[in-house]
């Protein structure tokens, strides 16, 4: 029987994953071990700032057994979306933690890196030419927007990632990557459904979190045949049903029936998911669609602006009463003071945890119950300093506002604490989310070959 | 006899979360396959209700899907903000569920 087997040790590098449960895996004799290290979930801070999500210790932790198990059995490392949004100073930053294992452990290895990081002037003349479109709901893009982005990645497929393998690469280390991209490729390259080859990768890029009890933080294995494919966690403690495997097909996508990505379009709409033995699910019936054109996906970060937070606490149930009327008030006085300062140079938010915090104009309970509030004085405004000023002067307003009724007229205010106020530095968005056609993924991503 | 009964207690999923920066989606795992169907037959949940749970229009509700395979309803929307920029409460969008806890389903014993 034809079978090819892929071990994702955790759905995010970093994130840690039991000893145990990776050689359990190993003992299944995987032909590839893949992780995912990066995603747009944590904000645009990461592409902006240069910045990972989890810190170097961890990844180090994580690399060295994915590393080890590699070179000993033989078996490619691949790593996708490195450093956490998987531009250049994410990739530098991942190989110099490899480099560092390498030579800790004396590993020697051939090593690819692929770069994602993708060219202005490449993105203007493409957008010139038209061949740039709005990747759901965002603006059309502008010259402008390129410009002001800090950095641009464009997320590969499974295109370089087999590419860097049919050069013999035994580790590779991915910038920005589909998902699914580092579990598919080495089946896809080995002649296996592609379809059910992503659709495995989909579910095997968050670690045992499509079993039960789920986790990012433990290994899954899948098994792919001719025409299904196996899902287990190899710890014992958990296990697949249909329903974990079905749910997770779902998990963070716009629509659950297709899974879309730079080779085309998976539907999914006739999968069958059963039980395959105790632990096991088998996953039948995706199908890729494969797209006449290539559209590769895009992500920028711009610099949006300069944040100040102040957090504090309110108990007084008199002044929970009128916090509406507390907070008009600090946004009138800080706009009569500061009248020499445009208003589009700066935005005061209140975050009320307690009233709406979590969900903001969308909760629907609209009266307040909590006998004490906790308030977040945000400030974001054109540079640290003002956001600085204005933070401060809203935060001693509101401390002293004599609300009617007032009987507590030493402070409002309970700190948590000192210095109540905290600059957070640059704030980021988003500000490239758009498909750009190409004739050939390679116009974006380049492999470059290491000896390690 | 028919009586309403809370989603909560027909369903083993109820979770909202980031779906790419720009949208936010929920999803409705029903028990099994028999609660599943009969919540589909008391179209109860539709495009419109989570309009309305949301206080957006229907033009917002990008996507609105039954997948029966999964035993599952999903819908998608426009976030109020996208992830991370200025003015964000849920930066993950994992706590964005609470408003679909609510609903109640005419359900046949």
């Amino acid at each position: 029987m034809k079978e090819i087997r892929v071990l994702s040790p955790v759905g995010m590098l970093g994130y840690g994953f039991p000893a145990e449960s990776f050689q359990e895996g190993l003992e299944k004799k995987p032909h590839v071990i893949a992780a995912d290290a990066g995603s747009t979930d944590a904000g645009p801070h990461k592409l902006g700032a240069g910045v990972g999500i989890v810190s170097k210790e961890a990844t180090k932790k994580d690399l060295t057994l994915m590393l080890i198990a590699g070179c000993e059995n033989k078996i490619p490392v691949i790593i996708g979306s490195a450093g956490g949004s998987g531009a250049e100073v994410h990739l530098n930053w991942t190989l110099e933690i490899v480099k560092e294992i390498a030579k800790e452990k004396n590993l020697h290895f051939k090593m690819a890196l692929i770069h994602a990081e993708v060219e202005k002037d490449y993105l203007q003349k493409k957008l010139a030419q038209g061949k740039i479109k709005p990747l759901g709901p965002v603006p059309e893009l502008t010259s402008k927007d390129i410009e002001e982005a800090i950095r641009i990645v464009a997320v590969m497929g499974v295109h370089s990632h087999i590419k860097a393998l049919e050069m013999g690469a035994e580790v590779i280390i991915a910038g920005r990557s589909n998902d699914p991209a580092m579990f598919a490729a080495l089946p896809i390259k080995e002649g296996y459904d592609p379809g059910l080859a992503l659709h495995l990768g989909k579910i095997l890029e968050c670690g045992a979190m499509a079993s039960t009890p789920g986790t990012t933080s433990d290994c899954m294995m899948a098994y792919l045949r001719e025409d299904y494919f196996i899902v287990e966690p190899t710890n014992p403690l958990r296990k697949c049903i249909p329903s974990t495997v079905a749910a997770h097909t779902l998990y963070e996508k716009s629509s659950p029936l297709h899974i879309i990505g730079p080779e085309g379009v998976v539907d999914v709409t006739g999968c069958k998911f059963e039980q395959y033995s105790e632990r096991a699910v088998k996953v039948s019936g995706s199908k890729l669609k494969k797209s006449e054109i290539i559209n590769i996906k895009l992500e920028g970060a711009s610099k949006a602006a300069y944040r100040t937070i102040c957090i504090a606490g309110v108990r007084d149930p008199i002044m929970i009463k009128q916090i509406d009327e507390c907070e008009r008030h600090v946004r009138k006085t800080v706009l009569t003071y500061f009248n020499d300062i445009p208003p589009k140079d700066y935005r005061l938010i209140f975050h009320i945890y307690g009233k709406n915090g979590v969900m903001g104009e969308l909760e629907p309970q609209k009266e307040v119950t909590s006998h004490e509030l906790c308030l977040i004085l945000e400030v974001v405004a054109k540079d640290q300093e003002l956001a600085n000023t204005i933070c401060a002067f809203a935060r001693s307003t509101l401390m002293h506002y004599s609300y009617k009724g007032r009987i507590a007229t030493a402070g409002n205010l309970a700190f948590p604490y000192a210095p109540s106020d905290i600059p957070t530095g640059a704030v980021y968005k988003f500000n490239i989310h758009h498909l750009v056609e190409v004739d050939d993924p390679d116009e974006l991503f380049s492999i470059e070959m290491v000896e390690v | 006899m028919t009586k309403e009964v809370s989603i909560v207690d027909l369903v083993k999923v109820i979770r909202s979360k980031n779906a790419g920066p720009f949208e936010l989606t929920f999803d409705i795992i029903f028990k099994d396959k028999e609660t599943y169907e009969k919540v589909k037959k008391a179209k109860v949940i539709t495009k419109e209700l989570i309009a309305k749970l949301y206080h957006i229009s229907i033009e917002k509700v990008l996507y609105f899907v039954e997948f029966d395979p999964a035993n599952a309803i999903k819908a998608t929307i426009v976030r109020p903000v996208d992830s991370g920029s200025i003015g964000e409460t849920d930066v993950y969008g994992a706590q964005q569920h609470a408003p679909l806890l609510g609903i109640k389903i005419p359900y046949e014993e």
